[in-house]
């Protein structure tokens, strides 16, 4: 089998991403507009032997799925605003106990019910700062349909390299919108693999280099006989109260990530060479932005385009090169400046940062950019 | 009997449990019914919420997962549906089961999912220092309820049982060789079965409703309980306010995974040459 062209949905690129990226084991409950992945999902596991299950509620499909992939199993599970709100407590047990799960959040307008059918990215502070506690995540934001594809792959990836809770963060417009996708030949795809201990004789759940490693990971079930906790734990996976051992175990879960941010980090660049303004964006937003920086440069402005592609952990090194050149960033988002206050801090002042927000559930035209663009200059 | 102990992570105890506590009774019940049966150490997977109940998994020597409290069963859930081949056992307080995690407690129980719940039952929440539970009889005694609880508990096993669940079964940590019994025979029914094990908090709820120490909280529960055999010849006056003890329903359901692997036997034949799904439509060309 070559490859494949199709014309498809966000939502169900996502979810064959997730297929080919050997998806076993999915637990959702509905909601709009994330619900095609449940429903793509039930129909297609069961095919390959894998096992779909509507839980009662979002916190039990969470819970599931981290049961799941503590048997070994390639777990995920998508949602939208107030059913992520639901999954926040179990999101940190998943990163405390450090247990690969990919959620697919495809963003609806909030606080509260909101606007269910309305596209929005007021999630992107919730996808790093949900759960209580300092915890890592890594979070993939696709701009296109074809990117649902390729960063579901991606986020079964990196979230079973570094067992980490990892989201893909779309919004209604991402989700629901067709494109052409060109899917690889599926002989291509180099299967995300978790990388396990070769025997339980002295296995140790939690060892790994304290300057950021990544401990092996025994499936449930296979005579490994070790404990897994939300409590601070120590290399056995006992609990432990020793401030030394917590202190430990907080800064390894945080540098297994960060160090390796040059590794996972991604975005899409255009025309940032020497620019007076730049325009950073993701998501759907980025659309009708990448539109009005276009129409702007044609007509001979030095303005360029940074579309992030990896949302948590920040880019910093990416927005800082901006400063090179740019004297203002434009950050046209549909929340009310929750990327931008990122650019801020990296920028640290040497650019005019232009919060761009619109929360009226509609997307953006790339008028109001263009806009935005002409009163910079 | 293999050596008791063999069962336990020896360099894991002390546990943390109070003087007097029921909870070690209960867990010494699980684990007397898991060696009566032979079961394969490496083939059991047990799960726990958070309170002082819930600690007992860590001191077992199975895979243990000590969960997010009430969420034991959703856990369970997504472990026994992935991995069907594995024994998943269930240890829950009160609160854990029925307040917090109630919703996952009657669903586990409607889907009959292969699951062995032990609800350890103290009437109170232990761990977080004796507020009441929706277990806490009416009138009683807790840190949140201070001129006697306003309102009713739950019948865990009259809950288990509408909600579908196919083993149903009630002991204390007085009557220890039934609690054994009961939990040997839930092990071995295929579908979602519940053992409420009624214990003792000496610490917070003995004490706060001046029951005395252990002992005399013990006795206070057993006192409560009438074998359900005995009741059948009894008066109903005699029964008023009395819990049943023994095994209280037994009947034959599907069970959840076993349902879903014949679905999935039925999908796989339609689709034997299944290559990780063919969704989208084919674009035009012109
Ligand atoms: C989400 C959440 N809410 C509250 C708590 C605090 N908490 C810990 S244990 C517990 C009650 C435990 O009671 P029970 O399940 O009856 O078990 P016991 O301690 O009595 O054995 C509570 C309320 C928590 N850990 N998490």
């Amino acid at each position: 089998m070559a490859e494949t062209i199709k014309l498809m949905q966000g939502n169900e690129a996502c979810t064959m991403g997730a297929l080919a990226a050997g998806l076993q084991f999915y637990a959702g409950y509905p909601i709009t507009p994330s619900t095609e992945i449940a429903e793509m999902c039930s129909e297609e596991l069961p095919k390959g032997g894998g096992k779909f299950i509507q839980m009662e509620d979002e916190i039990g499909s969470i819970a599931a799925c981290i049961g799941a992939s503590l048997t070994g199993k390639k777990s995920m599970t998508a949602t939208s605003g107030p059913g992520f709100s639901l999954m926040q407590e179990c999101i940190g047990y998943a990163s405390l106990c450090e247990i690969p799960v990919v959620i697919v959040n495809c963003q609806r307008m909030g606080p509260s019910t909101g606007m269910p059918t309305s596209p929005a990215q007021g999630d992107v502070m919730q996808a790093r700062w949900g759960t209580h506690g300092d915890h890592s995540v890594i979070v993939l934001a696709p701009g296109n349909v074809k990117e649902c594809f390729e960063l579901t792959f991606k986020a079964f990836e990196l979230s079973e390299k570094y067992r980490v809770p990892t989201f893909v963060l779309t919004d209604e417009v991402i989700g629901h919108m067709r494109e052409k996708v060109v899917m690889p030949d599926p002989k291509s795809y180099k299967m995300p693999q978790r990388a396990q201990p070769s025997t339980p004789a002295g296995y140790k759940p939690f060892e790994a280099d304290p300057d950021g490693g990544v401990p092996l990971m025994a499936p449930f079930g296979k005579g490994y006989r070790w404990h897994c906790t939300g409590l601070f734990h120590d290399e056995t996976g006992g609990p432990t109260g020793k401030p030394a051992k917590a202190d430990a175990l907080l800064r390894r879960l945080d540098r297994k990530i960060t160090k390796n941010i040059d590794e996972f980090t991604d975005y899409f660049a255009e025309g940032l060479e020497g620019c007076d303004v730049a325009v950073v964006s993701f998501g759907s937003s980025a659309m009708a932005a990448l539109s009005a920086v276009r129409r702007a440069r044609k007509e001979g402005k030095r303005v360029g385009m940074l579309r992030l592609k990896t949302l948590w952990p920040f880019p910093d090194a990416a927005v800082r090169k901006l400063t090179a050149s740019a004297k203002k960033i434009i950050v046209p988002e549909m929340n009310l400046g929750q990327v931008a206050l990122e650019v801020e801090r990296v920028v640290h002042g040497s650019a005019e940062v232009v919060k761009l927000g619109k929360v009226n559930g509609e997307l953006f035209h790339p008028d109001e950019v263009y806009a935005a663009l002409k009163e910079a200059f | 009997m293999a050596e008791f102990l063999d069962y336990f992570r020896k360099e894991r105890l002390p546990h943390i449990w109070c003087p007097g506590c029921g909870h070690g009774t209960v867990t010494g019940a699980l684990v007397r019914a898991i060696d009566r049966l032979g079961l394969d150490k490496n083939n059991i997977v047990l799960v726990s919420g958070i309170g002082c109940s819930s600690r007992a998994v860590g001191y077992l020597d199975f895979d243990t997962l000590h969960t997010a409290h009430g969420r034991a069963l959703a856990f369970a859930t997504g472990i026994k549906h992935a991995s069907p081949n594995l024994k998943v056992i269930v240890m829950t307080g009160d609160g854990d089961c029925t307040a917090i995690g109630g919703n996952h407690f009657i669903h586990a129980a409607r889907r009959n999912i292969d699951i062995t719940t032990i609800v350890m039952n103290n009437s109170i929440y232990g761990m977080t220092s004796g507020q009441y539970s929706p277990t806490t009889p009416h009138g009683m005694l807790a840190t949140t309820a201070p001129y006697g609880n306003v309102e009713y508990d739950f019948d865990v096993c009259g809950l288990a049982k509408a909600a579908g669940a196919s083993y149903v079964a009630r002991a204390t940590s007085y009557h220890v060789t039934l609690l054994i019994d009961l939990i040997e025979k839930a092990l071995q029914n295929k579908g979602f079965s519940v053992v409420e094990a009624l214990t003792q908090c000496p610490t917070y709820f003995g004490r706060k409703n001046k029951l005395g120490g252990a002992v005399e909280t013990l006795n206070w529960i057993k006192d409560r309980t009438v074998n359900v055999k005995a009741a059948a010849a009894l008066s109903p006056d005699k029964l008023e306010g009395k819990l049943l003890i023994g095994e209280l329903y037994s009947g034959q359901r599907p069970e959840y995974t076993a349902s879903y692997g014949e679905m999935t036997a039925k999908v796989q034949r339609t689709y034997n040459d299944y290559k990780g799904g063919n969704r989208g439509c084919e674009l035009n060309s012109d």
